[in-house]
Formats: C-alpha cells, structure tokens, sequence
C-alpha cells in the first residue's frame, strides 16, 4: 500500500471523508485548523458533502446535534478552549444517545493557554466532558497512522452504541507529518434508522430529546444507558504494552513516543523497563494495565500535564503499586532523557 | 542511508526552512525509511526565526522532537546561535554564511562537530534564484553526507512541487548550485 506524507490533522479529516462522514462543523482554532481547511476544500467537492464554518464552536456542535438527529454520519473537531464551548453540545447528543465524532488537538490551558501541543484535557475528556451521568469513549492515538485508524474506529464505535466519540490528540499530533497508509477504508455509512427524517407517515415519528421530566423515565433512560456503558468498557478498552518489565512507563499519545525512546534507551542501558500505552482513556484499559505491571516494582507516568493519568493508573492498580510522575506543561513535549533519568531515578531506589 | 538522521532546519519564517525539511522527509519516505516531520509551529512564523524537526530512520521514531540533531541547517545567524551548540558529536552543521557570520559568534559547536558555510543566499541571489537558499544548502547537505541517490531526490523534488511543475527545474538548479559549491 502506498504511504503519503500528512499532517496528523490532515490525515484525520481524509479518513473521515474515506470513512463516509461528509458532514463537518467547525471554527478555527490552532492547532487544529487543517481539519477545518481539509474538510472546507474536500467536502463541497462530494456528492451531498456539507461543510459549514460555524459562527462559534457553540454554534458547530449544536448544528452536529441537529445532524446527527436526522440521522446522518457527522463530526467536528476543535482544540483545548473550543471544546469547553462544545461541551454543552456534547452532554445534549449524550442524553439524545446521538453518535458523532469529536476531535480534540490538545493545547494548553487553561484559558488561551498556548497553542502548544498540551495533555492537560486528559480529565475532561474523560470525567467531565458535560454535565449529568455520562461517559464518552475516548481514544488516544500516537501516531499520523493512529489518526486515520482510530478515526475509523471512533464512526464504529459512536454508531454502534449510539454515544459521541473523542478522539484526544494534541498539537503535536495535528502538525506532525509522517507517511501514512489510508488502506481499505470501507464506506459504510447509512442513514440512523432513529434519525428524525422525513418519512412520509410511513412508520412512528422519531423523537431526538434529551429532557425528560418523568423521574421513571430519565431513570430508566440513563441505566439503558449505564448498561452500554458497561458493554463499551467490557470490549472497547484497548493498549500497547511490553510484559515484564520491571519499571513500567506509562504514557498516552505523543508523550507514549518519547516514552518508547526513554524506556527503549533504558533497556539499552540494562534497566529492565516497559512501557504501557492506553489507546482508550474511558475505558482506561484496566485488565491490560495489571498484565504490563504483572512484574513490575513501581510505575511512572508521563504526560504533557501535572499528572491527570495518574489516578486512573492507581485505581487500576488498586494502590498497590508506588505510582511515580514526570510531566512537562506550558507547550513543553518531554525530551527522552528526561524521562529516561526518572526511570533512573526509579531504578536506584 | 543506513544510519538514524535527526536533522534540525532553522532560519527566518518565508526561507523555506519547512520546504525544505519537507524534501528530506519525502526522500526518506522514497527510501523506504520511517519519517518523521515536525515544525515548531506559532507566532514565531511570522518573519520570526522558525524551525523543523525531521527524523529518517530504519526502525520506529520515538520523539519527533529533535533534541541533538547530526544534521544542522541553519539559515541565518540567530539560528545558528540557538542551535550549533546542540549538534550532536559528529553531525555537521550547513550556515548560510551570507546572514550568518560563524566566526563572529559567541556560540561553538562541540568537538567533532563540521561546520560547512555556504554563502546561499548571496549564490541565490547571483543564479537569479532568489528564494531558494534553503534548496541551495540542501544541495550541499544531499552531497556532503550521501543522503540519498540522485534519482531519489529527483522523485522527491518531483512530489514537493506538484501542482508548481515549474518550480522543479529552478530547484534542480538551485540543488547542483550547492552541490557544486
């Protein structure tokens, strides 16, 4: 398969378009704006493509939620302070169990921050994406090719059990370029059968709400949901990781490569360490996590943030292992060595 | 090429220093290597000093973040006063020595390090190829380290320039300029 050098953000909105979504609703903000340039060239071209620069980020994922409301494949993306603004859209297309993709090209907060590739939406994407009882399945990926992949896979997963998808990436994952292979990305999108489309009185009116005033009924509405929820944590949570080690690092997208060189030179220099990468935040991979730690005597995270991984890691291990952190903030991407010394650190004790 | 490259392009926003690192990725994309393309993106674009991380390499790319790079190519004096010092031991450096005075600077390269001056902008500027610096030091860069094959960098040139066909031809020629300097 022949590979073509792409911006992460580039590769993204390609793959969206292979993947059959030819609705996107956007405003700019770096450093994810070749997603929005991307779609804004690539779509008016495609039969039936809607693309729609939106007169806020408010303004985009309200009009995803009338999208995906009648029923058609649709998604948006955004950075760090333009998916605070979505978030009320997000909560109104989870209590609507409405599937869409929302991509988020971490910068750094809070605030304006930086434009800068950031980890520091880590919590929430994954605990506090909107208000109310709700989770949203939210993949990492760490490479231009995980882009594309995990784009996919976010259509499958947001259709298959009715949910909007994250996909957490970050400023430096948009603007790198790497080779990528677009491979066999199949077309499969089709029309929700619960979207609220004209019909012709042919069947019962579809209803798209998220308010429901019966206490019975909202009850029962988020245990079916809570039910899903379960289904998505039980199949859906995914890792890469090396077994044995000693001293595990664990890290998600961009940190997860420098990671790799810091845990691959540390292994050069005889340490016994392995890294664990989370390719889901929610689910976070528990039952992987305690097999890459299976023999390890201490675990360290890394990320581009002041540690919002690290409560997730300890749960998962149950406390029982001593949980060490190394991060950058401020737009800083770890350099290998630092981390590298860390595990040093670790090793020595 | 049969080593890891971690190559680092530094100069002015609008000297083509992302250009060019893009040449060098897609010739490593043409060789069959992992690539790795990463601009320090922002304001600083703006007629501010800019720089491009590129890592070629047979195995998997860690960080694309280039820390200690072998290859230098730096475009004007700011950049080669950030950066000279962080060459790693070994690599060689490529100065438009047109905008930057190395002899001049307070910042030293590590022992071992081979610093080549091309005058590219000035050489640019005689050939009637204003603009096309950047391409000129690669030109000494393919030559001096043996980075690729010329048929290579001729599909790679090809590629970087589709759509602008008749900016190819002015590139080759801004290419055997450095090559011969």
């Amino acid at each position: 398969m022949n590979k073509v050098l792409m911006k992460g953000n580039e590769a993204c909105a390609e793959a969206a378009i292979r993947a059959g979504c030819k609705s996107y609703f956007g405003y700019p903000i770096t450093p994810q704006n070749e997603i929005t340039a991307y779609m804004s060239k690539a779509l008016p071209k495609i039969d039936g493509g809607v693309f729609v620069q939106a007169e806020s980020e408010i303004g985009a994922i309200h009009m995803v939620y009338g999208c995906a409301g009648s029923g058609v494949r649709c998604m948006t993306s955004s950075s760090s302070p333009g998916i605070s603004l979505k978030s009320e859209g997000i909560s109104y297309l989870a209590g609507a169990d409405l599937p869409c993709v929302i991509v988020n090209v971490q910068r750094g907060g809070p605030g304006l921050g930086t434009i800068q590739p950031s980890q520091a939406d880590y919590f929430q994407a994954t605990k506090a994406i909107g208000h109310g009882d709700l989770k949203i399945p939210t993949l990492a990926p760490n490479s231009v090719q995980e882009m594309v992949d995990m784009t996919v896979k976010a259509f499958e997963i947001a259709e298959k059990y009715r949910t909007p998808v994250i996909i957490l990436a970050d400023g430096l994952l948009g603007q790198m370029m790497e080779p990528v292979s677009f491979g066999e990305i199949e077309n499969n999108a089709a029309q929700y059968p619960y979207g609220a489309y004209g019909h012709g009185n042919k069947r019962e009116r579809n209803i798209i709400n998220s308010l429901y005033l019966d206490p019975l009924k909202l009850e029962e509405k988020i245990n079916e949901r809570f039910e899903r929820y379960a289904k998505i944590a039980e199949t859906e949570a995914a890792a890469e990781y090396d077994k044995d080690a000693t001293i595990v690092v664990a890290a998600y997208g961009s940190t997860a490569r420098v990671a790799r060189s810091a845990v691959d030179k540390a292994r050069a220099e005889g340490i016994n360490a392995g890294l664990f990468r989370p390719q889901t935040l929610w689910p976070f991979p528990v039952k992987q996590l305690k097999e890459a730690t299976g023999n390890a005597k201490a675990v360290l995270v890394s990320e581009m943030s002041m540690g919002q991984m690290v409560d997730d890691v300890k749960m998962a291990l149950e406390f029982k292992l001593p949980v060490e952190f190394y991060g950058r903030q401020g737009g800083f991407v770890p350099n290998p060595d630092e981390i590298l010394k860390k595990i040093k650190e670790i090793s020595n004790n | 090429m049969n080593k890891t490259y971690e190559i680092l392009t530094a100069g002015f926003g609008g000297q083509g220093v992302l250009f060019g690192a893009k040449l060098l990725a897609e010739i490593g994309l043409l060789d069959g290597k992992e690539v790795t393309w990463f601009p320090a993106y922002g304001p600083a674009m703006r007629g501010g000093t800019c720089n491009c991380s590129v890592v070629i390499s047979d195995s998997p790319i860690g960080s694309p973040v280039v820390s200690h790079p072998n290859l230098l190519l730096a475009m004007n004096g700011p950049s080669y006063d950030k950066f000279i010092g962080i060459v790693a031991s070994g690599g060689k450096a490529f100065v438009d020595s047109t905008l930057a005075d190395t002899s001049a600077s307070s910042a030293k390269p590590a022992d071992g390090v081979q610093v080549f001056n091309i005058p590219a902008t000035k050489l640019a500027l005689d050939n009637d190829i204003v603009g096309m610096a950047n391409i000129i030091m690669l030109g000494k860069l393919i030559k001096e380290t043996g980075f690729a094959s010329a048929e290579t960098v001729e599909k790679a040139m090809k590629l970087v320039t589709e759509g602008k066909e008749h900016l190819y031809d002015l590139n080759m020629k801004a290419l055997k300029i450095g090559a011969e300097y």
